[in-house]
């Protein structure tokens, strides 16, 4: 025993260090599978009280660019509402809903996606994994697993959320992928980011058969109930053929700009409970 | 406790820098400075081994909570600790380094770069080898590691230069 206490003290440096590290290590495994543990992430009220602190301020000075990004917006939504309605002149005005099939036994508000107005307050996208936090939280109606959506397509999804703020992965993050499609073909692929650079990233499982140009459009797929099908997520830039694969590898100029990213929709999918409790009940 | 106060100050305006400006450089997806390391450089010599430890990994924790990623400055940063008492191991052949602080008021600047350079070099390639957490594309984690240390070994000398000459 004594020995046993005396090879302790004489290594014990060494035996703390392990056991931080075997510590680290956990946490950092553990949030690679989405285990996300609450409090440890920037959701939490001191961390998003700094920066939405600091997004405050900082905001100031790109007041007048953010105004000219609502105002460019918003004419181009009056435009397509504009189009709608001559397009379905008896209709109620409501886009989205009037993309889907409209269920009668539903109240008549009851369009499948909702949109909540959010402001970044931080954003990266410089790491390997980049992550946003936005000033809305659980009292705004924001759950995990909701899409964000820029003025120029998708930014990212929601992963934690406390009362007031809530943070997640933005597209670029090479732990998460997007469930994309070509606009033209309506063809099905995944979009990953490689890591290295902000205003691209790669569309994979397009296969062969498919015919692509340049400056093809890709967006949501609407498999997932993060995002709504048919949101922006950028442009065929170039592609290549792999030798010995079946798909082509797809270089996608993305449409956002995250580094410039301020008011942001988290999207909303009323139907969400009903197709989990579907999925769950075809999977038992 | 004028050292205490000192240091938390330190502590306090390093996380700040770093979450708040130093995160959102952009150049090219290659340039990340970790200029934070610099609290666990300058900690006084006298420091107990199990407090560099401790302070070390809240250093690494706060930042991670910070920017989303539980685990990983943490494992880099108590790393940085560890390693630091082999660093430091004054030349014993100069006496007035046995004595001395990490410090550039207290070294030659010659022997501070050098310990800079090691700390730095060690904690970069540490961390961003648990960011990428794989060995595929191990030529650009490295490439990334380097680039950013030699960003942050520069603004450390350039912020000592500053604001610790004697």
């Amino acid at each position: 025993m004594k020995n046993l206490f005396k090879f302790l003290f004489r290594y014990y440096f060494v035996i703390m260090f392990l056991m931080l590290e075997t510590f680290c290590f956990v946490l950092l495994i553990r949030y690679n599978n989405y285990q996300h543990i609450t409090y440890i992430n920037s959701s939490n009220v001191i961390t998003a009280g700094i920066y939405e602190r600091w997004q405050a301020g900082r905001n100031y000075l790109s007041l007048q660019k953010t105004n000219a990004a609502l105002a460019t917006e918003n004419a181009l939504l009056r435009n397509q509402i504009e189009q709608m309605s001559i397009k379905y002149s008896d209709a109620p005005v409501m886009p989205v809903r009037l993309l889907r099939h409209v269920d009668d036994s539903l109240p008549a508000n009851s369009a499948r996606y909702e949109f909540i107005a959010a402001k970044v307050i931080n954003i990266t996208v410089n790491k390997q994994s980049n992550y946003l936090t936005l000033d809305v939280g659980r009292d705004d109606g924001i759950l995990p697993d909701m899409g964000v959506i820029g003025p120029d397509g998708v930014v990212g999804m929601i992963t934690d959320v406390s009362s007031h703020y809530s943070t997640g992965p933005t597209v670029l993050n090479k732990r998460w992928r997007v469930s994309a499609k070509m606009k033209k073909s309506n063809d099905f692929g995944s979009l990953t980011w490689g890591g290295a650079d902000s205003r691209h990233a790669e569309l994979n499982e397009i296969p062969f058969h498919v015919e692509l140009a340049v400056g093809d459009t890709v967006i949501t797929s609407g498999f997932s109930s993060v995002f709504p099908e048919g949101v922006m997520i950028g442009t065929v830039e170039n592609f290549d053929v792999n030798s010995g694969a079946n798909f082509y590898k797809i270089n996608v100029l993305l449409s956002s700009d995250f580094g410039a990213v301020t008011y942001v929709n988290v999207v909303r999918d009323n139907h969400r409970d009903e197709l989990t409790q579907l999925n769950r009940t075809q999977n038992d | 406790m004028i050292k205490f106060l000192n240091y938390s100050a330190l502590f306090i305006l390093l996380v700040l820098l770093q979450t708040l400006l130093l995160n959102h450089i952009e150049l090219g997806g290659l340039i990340n400075p970790y200029f934070y390391v610099l609290f666990i450089i300058l900690l006084p010599k006298e420091t107990p081994k199990y407090m560099l430890l401790l302070l070390g990994f809240a250093l690494g924790f706060i930042i991670d909570i910070f920017s989303n990623t539980p685990g990983m400055h943490a494992a880099a940063t108590t790393f940085l600790a560890f390693i630091r008492p082999t660093v430091i191991k004054p030349d014993q052949r100069d006496l007035n380094e046995v004595n001395a602080q990490p410090r550039l008021s207290q070294m030659s600047i010659s022997r501070f770069v050098q310990y800079v350079a090691l700390m730095v070099f060690s904690h970069h390639i540490f961390l961003f080898m648990v960011e990428a957490f794989s060995f595929d594309d191990l030529l650009f984690t490295l490439l990334r590691a380097v680039i950013s240390s030699i960003i942050t070994i520069v603004l450390i000398i350039i912020s000592q230069l500053l604001f610790d000459r004697e």
